[in-house]
């Protein structure tokens, strides 16, 4: 978000007006710069041509190293670094590993997660990203176009015929 | 939004309210000055979190002496404390975790104050742990590093110290996902803030846009720590009664321990959450966002939580008569008709009687009835820590050893304590972020609204659907 950008946006004030214009967008090839809503709207993300998050497959991995870094560390720990017998029983007594090895590996799933969530995005405590327009995160939903991909007239006329509430231009 | 909802299914969101509407009543009661109301409850609070300070200070200068355990009875009011507390903190990430899977979507409503909930009641609950140990502070101890001790390790074979990673990773996990959903409702509080107020919230909101492609990631996110936290959820209480059911003492050495003791900690986490959110909705005006319907369906769980803690007492009983185990029917007989027979009443009466008048649809929607018998269950829920615990060492293998014990002032000074703590937190919350969580209220809108669906209906629902089907 380095650069300035010439922005083009029009404000809907329903989800489905909305779902309607990135239909028309998509059959009139216009290049959608992104779309803002005040919640999660279903059905968008096909229109949009987002493909499935892989956050998920992040989470496994963060969690497979939990299982790993709980499991090898006891082992380590209770074979090789310090044995101490507990109760007469083995050194190595996987049973009683297993409550800690699940606790690693939520634990580390969900941080590397929420970790990795919040870089890919962009957002961290004291980012500050452009505002288009404040009422985005109330009630309106956005389609904004970057004028220099789509030409401002054509973005306009769409914006206009797709049923927009309010169309503005903004350098962000 | 995508399926249809059947019109006889009660709206979740009453008033006919519109998105902006719904911003209104959920960001203003944090723009506001606070009520009379508020400043009352924060001064009693603060002033209890005080004493409590006092109390713990006094126990960690003097020592554990102050309390009065003796050497029959090692654990009181602490683990008691402890374990209570514990089971308040699993209330919300039920609601929001198991809850979500369920595809539950009253959840909605109360997810946000529940998750706060939890985290405040884990902080209550860890505190005990860290306190009764004596030396607070080498309590970093229990944390396995490498140190210059040898290095030596902790006993990752002993079930307190599993409790010490389940409490942490709970913690941990219910705070992020609490975080995370909040991180676009303070978005929309910086939105309409001015000022310094504004770039608080900023930082707070973490430079939220709500771009489609954020918004999948969020969902997605939300999702899997809803997934990892339903076993977490179940698996810390499950450590809990570890603590307890791998030791060798008649009374807790019971299998049964682990699905009695979530089954207890639900039950508890739900009396509290309707304890809380009775007082919430309706001083700051949220009946419409947290209805009778969403109340009566809380009653419902706590009907069936209570009815299996219910179950869990009485196989007790009988497995204790049938093991044939001379020590383990003591113990049980002991608990009903010994020293702390009122103990053992007051649990079963709060725990399983109170709550079967839930059965009664009539009371299920009652607002007052569900109050009050909501914290009649949060004091059988406390009784019934303090007969598993209390009652069961006061008479050990020895009788020469028995004893009996009553709290010194300065542990009733820490429980108040912690009440404290638990009030003041939660009362701060409800100044900094919107109690009822706006960006999932506002998803539900289409299907849970109460001008969408249900009686009052003014847009017809089957337009609607038809319309998704085309997508």
């Amino acid at each position: 978000m380095a650069n300035n950008k010439d922005i083009i946006y029009g404000l809907y004030n329903d989800e489905e007006d909305l779902l309607r214009a990135v239909k028309q967008a998509n059959s009139d090839h216009l290049e959608i710069m992104d779309v803002y809503t005040p919640f999660p709207v279903h059905g968008l993300d096909p229109l949009l041509g987002l493909t499935e998050s892989r956050l998920h497959i992040a989470g496994f991995i963060y969690g497979l190293l939990g299982t790993l870094t709980a499991f090898l560390g006891m082992t380590w720990i209770f074979t090789k670094d310090w044995p101490i017998i507990f109760g007469g029983k083995p050194h190595w007594s996987l049973p009683a590993f297993i409550p800690i090895i699940f606790e690693l590996t939520v634990l580390f799933s969900a941080i590397g997660m929420t970790v990795t969530f919040y870089i890919v995005n962009g957002l961290g405590p004291g980012v500050v990203n452009p505002t288009i327009d404040l009422r985005i995160t109330d009630d309106k939903f956005c389609i904004a176009f970057d004028k220099s991909e789509v030409e401002a007239s054509k973005a306009e006329s769409f914006l206009r015929s797709s049923g927009a509430a309010e169309i503005h231009s903004k350098t962000i | 939004m995508s399926h249809h909802v059947s019109s006889i299914r009660e709206p979740l969101v009453q008033g006919h309210k519109s998105y902006h509407d719904i911003t209104e009543d959920l960001v203003s009661p944090t723009e506001r000055a606070p009520g009379m109301a508020w400043k009352v409850g924060f001064a009693i609070s603060v002033s209890l979190l005080s004493f409590g300070v006092f109390c713990i200070l006094w126990t960690i200068w003097h020592g554990i002496g102050t309390w009065n355990l003796n050497r029959t009875i090692g654990w009181g009011w602490d683990i008691t404390n402890f374990v209570w507390w514990i089971g308040i903190g699993h209330a919300g990430t039920l609601i929001s975790a198991i809850l979500l899977l369920f595809r539950q979507k009253w959840r909605t409503g109360v997810n946000r104050a529940a998750e706060a909930m939890t985290i405040f009641a884990v902080i209550c609950a860890a505190l005990f742990p860290g306190i009764h140990v004596g030396r607070a502070w080498v309590v970093f101890y229990f944390f396995p590093y490498p140190n210059t001790r040898g290095p030596l390790w902790p006993n990752f074979n002993s079930p307190l110290l599993w409790d010490l990673f389940a409490i942490s990773t709970y913690f941990i996990v219910s705070f992020l996902f609490w975080y995370t959903g909040l991180v676009p409702d303070f978005a929309t509080v910086r939105d309409r803030a001015k000022g310094l107020r504004r770039k608080i919230y900023n930082v707070l909101s973490f430079g939220w846009t709500g771009s489609a492609k954020h918004w999948q990631r969020w969902e997605s996110l939300c999702l899997i720590l809803a997934g990892i936290a339903t076993p977490l959820v179940l698996s810390v209480h499950t450590i809990v009664s570890f603590d307890f059911a791998t030791s060798v003492i008649p009374g807790w050495h019971t299998t049964i321990f682990p699905p009695y003791f979530v089954a207890g900690a639900i039950f508890s986490g739900f009396a509290m959450v309707l304890t809380l959110m009775i007082v919430t909705r309706k001083v700051l005006h949220l009946e419409q966002y947290i209805t009778i319907g969403h109340i009566e369906s809380m009653n419902k769980v706590i009907l069936v939580t209570g009815t299996i803690v219910g179950v869990a007492y009485l196989t007790e009983l009988f497995v204790a008569w049938y093991s044939g185990y001379v020590y383990e029917q003591f113990a049980f007989f002991n608990r009903a008709v010994g020293p702390y027979w009122w103990a053992y009443f007051g649990m079963m009466f709060c725990n399983v009687v109170s709550p079967q008048i839930f059965w009664f649809r009539k009371m299920r929607r009652s607002v007052a009835v569900t109050f009050f018998i909501s914290i009649v269950i949060n004091i059988g829920m406390w009784f019934e820590r303090f007969v598993i615990i209390g009652t069961t060492l006061a008479r050990d293998y020895l009788p020469s050893s028995w004893s009996y014990y009553s709290p010194s002032w300065v542990e009733i000074g820490i429980f108040l304590g912690t009440l404290g703590i638990f009030f003041t937190l939660y009362l701060l919350f409800t100044r900094v972020a919107p109690v009822v969580a706006i960006a999932e209220i506002k998803s539900i809108l289409k299907s849970a609204g109460d001008q969408y669906t249900g009686p009052d209906a003014v847009h017809s629902s089957t337009e609607h659907v038809e319309e998704q089907a085309h997508d």
